[in-house]
């Protein structure tokens, strides 16, 4: 027989007890898709859901910084428990690699994250927000390959040159036949560009807009904070349709 | 602890393994450990007869060690992992996950996190014995 990873046959295993699992992702970086899966998750768990957070920038992790998270670690049972921070079930590298940078490759990337997937315990869950690098690389393939039943949430800002790629996303991951929850527009300025009208001809649901709020970098860290600010107010809705869609099971 | 995740995780490929194969009993899983995950054989072992059933439940398990050699991918060198020199913590960190052993161990001539694990990177299934 051929070698065999027992890895990847335990994955679905764990995620089980989960509903729905949404990868907030972005063909371009530094379009604020830490802030919106970060903010997302907190507005899911304000509203009754219980939900994951889990950081998949390995190599830029930022979430535990918005999160506010210090000197918490996963539980050793059976594999790992991710520790409740502000109500969500939180996992990431940091616990692992500290402040210290990880620099990987493709190939150590898809291996951390199977390694990661095999061994974190989540408790029953609603939602799992997945926090994703930029690109549409290894760690989009893999989360396709490795999880059946991901959607993706796209984060785009009013900039043409992030809806370039973002175009580039959507068409993959509709030739991979992966459902896409919607486009969401952040940091909106007075900028006349009509996301709203491509998202459309991309026959995507069009989330919304989010303007861009200069106060939202003094939230960081702060979770009441962070639910008062122009992003989790617009989050709210956007978490709103999605937890409709799970009751109905639609 | 660790060991009983893995252990999960060979007993539910191994049994797809056993079930593609046709076979009704499994006799024997050889299963290859490597040394950078610093798996504890005794505690997989524990894991492993405390977790099988049905087509596996009379398996034996032969765990094998898998010496890890790192290669720089900047000058070439190459080098074996060695536990004596990492702090509890960071032998920890890598068992849990191996690939953080780029954050914490640097070619030995350059001084470099860019390597390739060449070998003894984790665990996996090398042999399965069963009758039919």
């Amino acid at each position: 027989m051929n070698l065999v990873d027992p890895r990847t046959s335990v994955i679905k295993e764990r995620l089980a007890r989960i509903t729905r699992i949404i990868a907030v992702s972005s063909g371009k970086g530094g379009v604020g898709k830490s802030m919106v899966a970060t903010t997302l998750a907190l507005t899911l768990a304000h509203n009754g859901c219980k939900v994951g957070l889990f950081d998949l920038d390995f190599t830029s992790p930022s979430t535990h910084v918005i999160l506010g998270a210090q000197k918490v670690q996963p539980k050793e049972e059976k594999g790992i428990i991710p520790p409740t921070i502000h109500g969500l079930e939180y996992m990431s590298l940091v616990y692992f690699v500290g402040d210290n940078p990880a620099p990987l490759r493709g190939e150590d990337v898809s291996n951390a994250l199977i390694e990661l997937l095999a061994i974190t315990q989540w408790g029953p869950l609603d939602f799992l927000v997945i926090d994703m690098p930029p690109g549409i690389g290894d760690a989009i393939l893999d989360l396709v390959r490795l999880i059946e039943r991901i959607e993706f949430l796209i984060v785009t800002t009013p900039s043409l040159l992030a809806f370039e790629t973002v175009k580039k996303q959507a068409n993959l991951l509709r030739e991979l036949k992966m459902p896409i929850v919607g486009i969401i527009e952040n940091m909106k300025m007075d900028v006349a560009v009509g996301i709203a009208e491509e998202t459309g001809k991309l026959g995507i649901k069009y989330l919304g807009e989010i303007p861009y709020d200069p106060q939202v970098e003094g939230a960081i860290g702060n979770e009441k904070e962070l639910l008062n600010t122009a992003i989790a107010k617009k989050l709210k809705q956007v978490a709103k349709g999605m937890i409709r869609k799970k009751e109905s099971g639609s | 602890m660790h060991e009983w995740a893995l252990a999960e995780a060979i007993l539910t490929s191994a049994k797809q393994v056993a079930e593609l194969e046709g076979l009704k009993e499994v006799v024997e899983v050889t299963i290859m450990v490597g040394e950078l995950q610093q798996v504890e054989p005794p505690i997989l072992r524990f894991a492993l007869s405390q977790t099988k059933t049905g087509i596996l439940k009379d398996a034996k398990f032969r765990i094998l060690k898998a010496k890890s050699t790192l290669k720089c991918r900047v000058c070439g060198t190459t080098w074996q992992f060695n536990i004596k020199k990492l702090d509890k913590d960071t032998a920890e960190a890598i068992h849990f996950v191996p690939e953080v052993a780029h954050t914490y161990i640097k070619c030995p001539k350059c001084g470099s996190p860019d390597f390739e694990i060449v070998s003894g990177r984790g665990v996996w299934l090398e042999n399965i014995k069963g009758a039919k």
